[in-house]
């Protein structure tokens, strides 16, 4: 077993990963940008290493900073953090550098031990073109698309006319749905290309561009794949995450009420195929598409890191992923029997955000007021408390309210009292709207797709 | 005149407008960035960018001065 662990994170993740670290009885060392030094998952780290500044001071330089390059993204400076702890291990949490190759391979080059699939699995899966050329040679249903990037806008028009509107826009190496946009026509994708081209540049430093089918009618369901330390790819259940705002997921469940178990066979046996193609160890999850009105599915997309919802396949599961995590870096086996993973009763995450419940616009501030909802089938993940300063420059993710029920129906209503109770004041918050999710007949029948906020929301 | 301000704390990211500049109902004139996200501060009537507030790099709070439009 490791003895020791760096997280490479921050907020909820980071404190998430360092319970179980804690738990399993392994060292678990933090770090931090001084903009987070109060936050609670550096005081629960066994010790805590601050590897960047705040970032902008107010009577601030010209130019614009790109702030977190100086912390979380700063992969000598993480480095160097373990080797002054005698950390002897990296989990990269989600975001930030979990999914970039290079750092992997520098981790392991440090003789660390690098807690996620091998650098060449990120590598592959990372440029979603040959991630979805991989997934059709594996045998995976993909959607209609590009098979190498579009370079300009000619080429995107002449790809949609083989493609046929409408279409997907967005950036090869992307990811958390920045710069992606749907055409329906020509005008439609003249301006979603420029669009998708800026952000790909600005955020993911490279100017690749995908266009695939839009699917009209669709739910995103993903499945949870998990490769052990012997070679062997188990699927743990899929997760809905159709509930979305600006093609980012706001609230998750599973079982999927979308996805029959005929489908679900299919998808988790499609799902370990491509966990199968890249020799996929550790936690990882395939996302595809779910055309609602054919019942079939398309791969979109692996991400192969520990996945931000993944709380609700650990509650119908009771496997704690974040060990396993630990154990398959160590080379061990499951803490569980894979042939007897049975999920029963049902779980929803509702991802609190600080913004407002209506248009969604960042409301960062400081925390006066913090109070959880507590009760049987609850787990509050947050990153904060109050008297913490939710800061402008990181993602406004404050805490993942995850529920479990013996059925849906029991979950929804936990759900709906626990919303009722947490109460944070300072920054905005959007459990107003998870209110109203909690509160509209789509959700509560759970016949929806992810148009289900537009139409909450209309603009 | 009409001052524009900040509806939320955030950095500037763009400013696409320049003091002098004629603009419309809908035009951009900076865009901020918040939480990973931009936003594009919009021009809420026609007129003239008569001074312009911030510049890039600068953190606004909420409610500060962005822009007038004359």
């Amino acid at each position: 077993m490791l003895d020791s662990v760096l997280v490479a994170n921050r907020g909820e993740i980071a404190r998430r990963v360092i319970r179980t670290a804690r738990r399993t009885g392994i060292r678990a060392v933090a770090v931090y940008a001084d903009a987070d030094a109060d936050l609670p998952y550096v005081r629960e780290a066994d010790e805590a290493i601050r590897i960047g500044p705040v970032p902008p001071a107010p009577p601030a330089p010209r130019h614009p900073d790109p702030q977190p390059a100086r912390s979380y993204l700063d992969a000598e400076a993480i480095i160097d953090a373990a080797r002054k702890t005698g950390a002897a291990a990296i989990h990269p949490g989600y975001g930030f550098l979990a999914e970039n190759a290079d750092f992997a391979r520098h981790v392991i080059a440090a003789g660390l031990t690098w807690v996620g699939p091998d650098p060449d699995a990120i590598e592959q899966m990372g440029d979603k073109i040959r991630a979805r050329n991989l997934m059709e040679r594996a045998g995976v249903p993909v959607s209609p698309g590009s098979r190498e990037p579009v370079a300009d806008v000619a080429a995107a028009l002449a790809e949609a006319d083989r493609i046929g509107y409408p279409v997907m826009v967005k950036a090869a190496a992307g990811g958390g749905g920045i710069g992606m946009g749907v055409a329906a026509d020509e005008a439609g994708l003249r301006s979603a290309f420029e669009t998708a081209r800026s952000r790909a540049e600005r955020f993911f430093g490279s100017p690749a561009i995908l266009i695939e089918r839009f699917v009209e009618r669709a739910r995103h369901v993903e499945v949870q794949i998990l490769g052990l330390a012997d070679g062997r790819v188990l699927a743990l259940g899929e997760r809905d995450c159709s509930v979305q705002r600006r093609h980012q997921k706001v609230a998750e469940e599973t079982p999927s009420p979308g996805v029959s178990a005929g489908l679900r066979e299919r998808m988790l046996a499609a799902a370990i195929q491509a966990g199968q193609a890249v020799a996929y160890r550790g936690a990882g999850t395939v996302e595809c598409l779910v055309d609602v009105d054919a019942g079939s599915f398309v791969f979109l997309e692996m991400n192969t890191r520990l996945q931000v919802e993944h709380p609700v396949t650990e509650l119908v599961t009771g496997i704690d992923l974040v060990e396993q995590q630990f154990l398959i870096a160590a080379g061990e086996p499951p803490s569980f029997d894979p042939a007897a993973v049975r999920p029963s009763g049902h779980a929803l995450e509702l991802r609190i955000y600080a913004e407002d419940p209506v248009r969604f616009l960042p409301g960062p501030g400081t925390i006066t007021e913090w109070a959880e909802p507590a009760g049987p089938g609850l787990r509050v993940d947050a990153g904060y408390q109050a008297g913490n300063t939710v800061t402008p420059f990181f993602d406004p993710l404050l805490a993942k309210l995850c529920v479990y029920g013996a059925d849906r129906e029991q979950a929804l209503d936990r759900a709906r009292d626990a919303v009722a109770a947490f109460r944070i004041a300072g920054p905005k918050t959007n459990l107003l709207f998870h209110a109203d999710l909690l509160a509209s007949p789509e959700f509560s029948t759970g016949d929806y797709d992810t148009s289900l906020v537009s139409k909450l929301r209309p603009a | 005149m009409a001052e524009v301000r900040a509806e939320m704390v955030a950095n500037v990211w763009k400013v696409v407008a320049a003091e002098g500049d004629h603009v419309d109902d809908g035009d951009t004139l900076v865009i901020l960035e918040s939480m990973k996200m931009e936003i594009p501060v919009l021009a809420e009537g026609p007129g003239v960018v008569t001074k312009m507030h911030v510049a890039e790099g600068d953190v606004v709070q909420e409610g500060d001065l962005i822009a007038i439009i004359g």
